[in-house]
């Protein structure tokens, strides 16, 4: 059984994010890499099913981007992918989702894999929507957002969030595309001999046009800070300093604090 | 400019973000009509057409009926764009569509810029301006983002179906764990990823015991099983709305920002003072957790 495990490499969340001179999205200088967190839910799930059905399944993972994202690819290697693939493609930090898509789906068409395994979106991009393009393009069933899944003989159950709390419990067959939410499972540590062999690993390196990138729908720019709260105050300085000078203004502006002491 | 709104049916009942995709369309100064698969017996509160589908029929989890049915309206109507909320539903359902009519899909409005759609990026640290270049669009709004319209009037229903074989079999919901109800706390201090482990919950807890109020917990905590479920805060756990709002460590995904924007005072702790909750915080204290925590829960204590 082939599984495929597509996966993004993204900035560490806490950088300082600098518009790129074009402003149309950041300045990588400076910048820590790691791959998507969503993304590790699904190689981590991949690998778990592997393990369970011992030698008869093989996980490919697939990342598209510039040159960086390797050490992404030997990440999902260390953590127990068997193969790598790696669309080099320069420009894949700024292609719209369609675009990534038809890439991975030009890679998997004919591959026959029976589950492909993604994050439910990327925490840069966020636009969550390269699984499902790459699920209806390929004709296979979606599940988004799954924080449970379990295989039997090629029936999926899964659990998927919806609002305020719950959770609803879906059952599809496979050929199907999964995307991960937070809550799926724990990414393991890889051990570090799987991390050195990861390392002599070979990779396939495939160009943008040999997968059939495709012209992109939609454009993107401006790429600005959020605003802050206007009227908000921001402190620093020692932590002492800092507990009265909110304790002050906890009083003068909230009323949580009453008179004689605290409630 | 013409849009197709897509409402929303959750427990029979047409959700109030609904109202939400008609604030946005009226923004757009748009003329709109709507989708949903629900009742006959229950029609919204809404002026112009609306194409309604049976939900007992359709299922409330088949997206691929759901999707036939969306496409349906579509092809009728001809949108300039279809509307979603960027919710379970919404998002799940969008780049279906969008696959089907290969065409641009923004995901996550929260603004307008200049004829472009303001998204967020970078788990809600920076926006950006993304335009379609495809003559039709789907788009998904961010819940929150846009104030509802009132819904008035009576809709013109035009009935339709679709085939009800779904490939995604629906075998039930699962009810969060109650127990613990935050709504009427009138303070909560919570924790979130940031405060580091475990262990480092404590000083949460004794901030709230000193300020009198409970615990509270941003999505990472609860998954990483630092503090029980009952306790999340967000869209996808309870919705609060304290006098006073303490987020320790909680960078603030958007989803967690939706469950407490209604809290009088914010108070953020935070070591990145880029991080999101800067945009819904009075007061930010840049601050390393493991100090100022205990300093401020003396000081509170001292009183």
């Amino acid at each position: 059984m082939n599984i495929l495990v597509c996966i993004k490499q993204v900035p560490d969340m806490e950088g300082r994010f600098e518009p790129n001179e074009a402003g149309s999205w950041f300045d990588e200088v400076g910048l820590a890499w790691r791959m998507n967190e969503y993304d590790a839910f699904a190689v981590e799930e991949a690998v778990r099913l592997k393990e369970r059905l011992g030698g008869e399944a093989r996980v490919t993972a697939l990342c598209v981007g510039p040159a960086r994202v390797v050490e992404t690819l030997r990440k999902a290697l260390s953590m127990g992918c068997d193969d790598a693939v790696h669309i080099d493609d320069p420009e894949a930090p700024e292609r719209d989702p369609w675009q990534i898509a038809s890439m991975i789906v030009g890679f998997a068409a004919g591959r026959g894999f029976e589950l492909v395994f993604t994050g439910m979106q990327s925490e840069d991009r966020s636009s969550a929507q390269v699984g499902l393009l790459v699920a209806e393009r390929l004709g296979v069933t979606c599940a988004t957002g799954i924080t449970a899944f379990e295989w039997r003989d090629g029936a999926i159950t899964v659990e998927r969030e919806i609002e305020g709390g719950r959770s609803c419990t879906l059952r599809l067959k496979a050929p199907a595309l999964l995307t991960c939410q937070q809550g799926l499972n724990s990414p393991r540590y890889p051990t570090l001999p799987n991390i050195m062999k990861s390392k002599r690993a070979k990779l396939t390196v495939l160009t943008p046009e040999s997968v059939g990138l495709e012209p992109p729908k939609a454009s993107s720019g401006n790429f600005r800070p959020h605003e802050r709260n206007a009227a908000g105050v921001i402190l620093d300085g020692d932590a002492v300093t800092l507990a009265a000078q909110v304790l002050e203004i906890l009083e003068t502006r909230t009323a949580v604090l009453g008179k004689g002491g605290v409630r | 400019m013409k849009l197709l709104l897509v409402g929303e049916v959750r427990d029979d009942r047409l959700t109030a973000e609904t109202a939400e995709l008609s604030g946005f369309a009226a923004r757009l100064d748009a003329e709109v009509s709507m989708v949903l698969a629900g009742s006959a017996d229950a029609l919204p509160s809404f002026a112009g057409r609306l194409y309604l589908a049976d939900l007992e029929t359709c299922g409330e989890f088949s997206s691929d009926v759901h999707k036939r049915l969306v496409l349906d309206a579509i092809e009728r109507e001809q949108p300039d764009a279809v509307v979603l909320l960027h919710s379970s539903y919404g998002w799940d359902l969008a780049p279906r569509l969008a696959a089907a009519m290969q065409s641009a899909q923004v995901s996550g409005v929260v603004g307008l810029d200049d004829g472009g759609y303001v998204v967020e990026s970078c788990n809600g640290k920076m926006r950006r301006t993304v335009r379609p270049l495809t003559d039709f669009a789907v788009l998904t709004i961010q819940p929150g983002a846009f104030a509802a319209a009132p819904m008035a009037g009576s809709p013109d229903v035009i009935a339709i179906e679709a085939a009800p074989d779904s490939a995604i079999e629906f075998l039930g919901c699962i009810e969060p764990e109650r127990g613990i109800d935050l709504s009427r706390a009138g303070v909560i201090v919570s924790a979130g990823r940031g405060v580091g482990g475990a262990d480092q919950v404590e000083l949460v807890r004794a901030l709230a015991s000193a300020l009198g109020g409970e615990v509270g917990a941003s999505r990472p905590v609860v998954d990483a099983g630092w503090l029980e479920r009952a306790r999340q805060v967000g869209s996808s756990g309870q919705s609060v709305s304290p006098s006073l709002y303490v987020a320790c460590g909680i960078s603030g995904a958007i989803q967690h920002l939706a469950g407490m924007k209604g809290s009088g005072f914010v108070l953020a702790i935070n070591t990145d003072r880029d991080a999101p909750i800067a945009s819904v915080a009075d007061l930010l204290v840049v601050a390393d957790l493991a100090e100022f925590l205990p300093a401020l829960t003396a000081a509170l204590e001292q009183r």
